[in-house]
């Protein structure tokens, strides 16, 4: 009874899981060893193209920025969420909360308005005089990065303050009074014990704007397309099925290469792990 | 853990805040604009960009289908996804470790990946309409929320309770609803929220899965811009601002929003 409880129980959502994603995902990876040309022909296309290859290099720069970017400014505001009185941080976390349950495609409109040509940013600009033209600042990498910034810094912010919280106060206290000013305490305690919980936020940020595909489309457009604009492209507007399926399975690679290298090293870099 | 905070770095939180919310509080100013174009602070105000999404029968339809979509999916992730989770927790020794991860897949897996497989093999391969594939993608999506929050709070569960239901002769079906159920009710109320605001936002897999006729809200917000950029986005963004605070709510009253840093 027990048996067959333990194995029914879990069925239907194996077969789901395995039939209608892990199949077809292996499907879409292996079309892409089929050509005649040879196995590896789809491949050599594309690291031989100049214009695929820049997109796959673009795609690697903004999402190391997005992530370096949110990391910065994500651990800051978490620590200093982390010693907000009760009340104050919970209001913290809601404006935090906030943005991060709205959807990705209002929060990259935002930065359309804000961006554009007639955008505020230009009609402040020019209303104080210091530019006396209008910037072409949307479609380009910086407005991109930007856009994922504020996509990701609420995520990061989360992570980081409930990694934060759980760091005992014990440890904190017992460095001060050992007599390390706050500086020291907070490099050489808060810092590498809250390693691991940057490793997983570095990791939720970079696979997320790595694959990310309303943000560049709205704030990137034909000139700044990115890995999963591209992979769209290709598949809905020029019908190279497997030219897109090449770029999906060089999308699954980098993902769990970056997935699985990175908690392997947060494992070995958890001080409280030993 | 508690220490003195440098009043830069307060400063520097005070700025991030502003970062996060100016945007949001932006496109509510533009929405209420009396101009064709979009600007703010607005010029004038009106509730007329509001009206006018109601004129327009594709975000009419498209809300409706995005509504359906993620009630439909989410509740079919629930459904295998409770059983699932039971399972993992009640039988834990009993169980390979790869079962877990099985079930975290969809987060693992590039969600613009997944949409197109998805449309390759079972919208066209197997030739399943958008909209049941549509359904099918957003409950997948959903899955590892089902499972894993909800397995969060069977983790904290005293199976032992249930043993004694069953022990004193209640059905275990019956144990199930009536002893189990109740006891993990916050963690389904909060899987169903997290995994209900992901699908009515999902943007990537949807993008694969328009048909003639069947689109999602994001899609349509996408579509309209490309061709208009009047306050009518901005006002259709407001009212999906105001799902989200609704949900905010749900999540507050059920397990208070510091659960989400968990």
């Amino acid at each position: 009874m027990n048996k067959f409880a333990k194995w029914g129980l879990t069925l239907p959502a194996t077969i789901a899981v395995v039939l209608l994603l892990v199949i077809p995902v292996v499907l879409t990876i292996a079309t892409t060893f089929g050509e005649p040309k040879g196995v590896f022909s789809t491949y050599t296309a594309f690291f031989n193209s100049g214009f695929r290859t820049n997109i796959l290099y673009r795609t690697l720069r903004i999402a190391l920025i997005t992530t370096a970017i949110s990391l910065v400014i994500g651990f800051l505001t978490a620590y200093v969420i982390a010693q907000m009185p009760g009340r104050l941080k919970s209001i913290a976390i809601i404006a935090a909360v906030f943005p991060l349950l709205t959807g990705v495609v209002v929060r990259s409109f935002a930065w359309l308005i804000i961006l554009g040509k007639n955008g505020i940013l230009n009609s402040s600009l020019l209303s104080l005089g210091i530019i006396s033209e209008p910037l072409s600042m949307l479609y380009t990498e910086g407005s991109v990065i930007v856009a994922m910034v504020y996509l990701f810094v609420p995520l990061m912010i989360l992570t980081l303050t409930g990694v934060l919280e759980g760091i005992p106060r014990d440890v904190v206290e017992a460095s001060a009074s050992l007599g390390a000013k706050p500086i020291a305490t907070f490099f050489q305690v808060i810092l590498p014990l809250a390693v691991p919980g940057l490793i997983v936020g570095a990791v939720l940020v970079f696979t997320g704007s790595f694959t990310s595909y309303a943000t560049p489309q709205l704030l990137g457009g034909e000139q700044m397309m990115m890995m999963g604009t591209l992979l769209y492209q290709r598949a809905m507007v020029t019908f190279d099925w497997v030219g897109a399926s090449t770029i999906a399975a060089i999308m699954v690679v980098i993902t769990i290469a970056i997935v699985s290298i990175m908690s392997r090293i947060a494992r070995r870099l958890n001080p409280m792990a030993v | 853990m508690t220490a003195r905070i440098h009043p830069l770095l307060g400063a520097l939180a005070i700025l991030v805040f502003l970062f996060l919310l100016a945007p949001l509080v932006i496109i509510i100013g533009a929405s209420l604009s009396n101009t064709t174009y979009l600007t703010f602070p607005p010029q004038g105000l009106t509730l007329r960009w509001f009206a006018n999404i109601f004129e327009i029968s594709a975000f009419r339809n498209t809300a409706l289908t995005s509504f359906q979509v993620a009630i439909l999916g989410t509740g079919l992730s629930l459904l295998i996804g409770i059983p699932a989770a039971y399972a993992l927790n009640r039988y834990r020794i009993g169980l390979p470790k790869w079962l877990g991860t099985l079930f975290v897949l969809p987060i693992l897996v590039p969600e613009i990946v997944f949409g197109f497989s998805l449309l390759k093999s079972v919208t066209i391969g197997m030739g399943l309409p958008v909209y049941p594939s549509l359904i099918i993608g957003h409950a997948l999506l959903v899955l590892p929320y089902s499972v894993r929050v909800v397995g969060a709070s069977l983790a904290s569960f005293d199976f032992s309770v249930e043993e004694a239901a069953i022990s004193l002769g209640c059905p275990p079906l019956k144990t199930f609803f009536t002893v189990v159920l109740p006891n993990i009710r916050a963690g389904v109320i909060a899987a169903f929220i997290l995994a209900f605001i992901t699908s009515i936002n999902d943007v990537s897999i949807s993008v694969f899965l328009t048909g003639p006729g069947i689109s999602t809200l994001p899609i349509q917000i996408l579509a309209h811009m490309e061709q208009f950029f009047d306050p009518t986005i901005a006002s259709v963004s407001v009212l999906l601002m105001l799902v989200t605070v609704g949900v905010m709510a749900i999540v507050e009253m059920t397990l208070g929003l510091t659960f989400l840093t968990k």
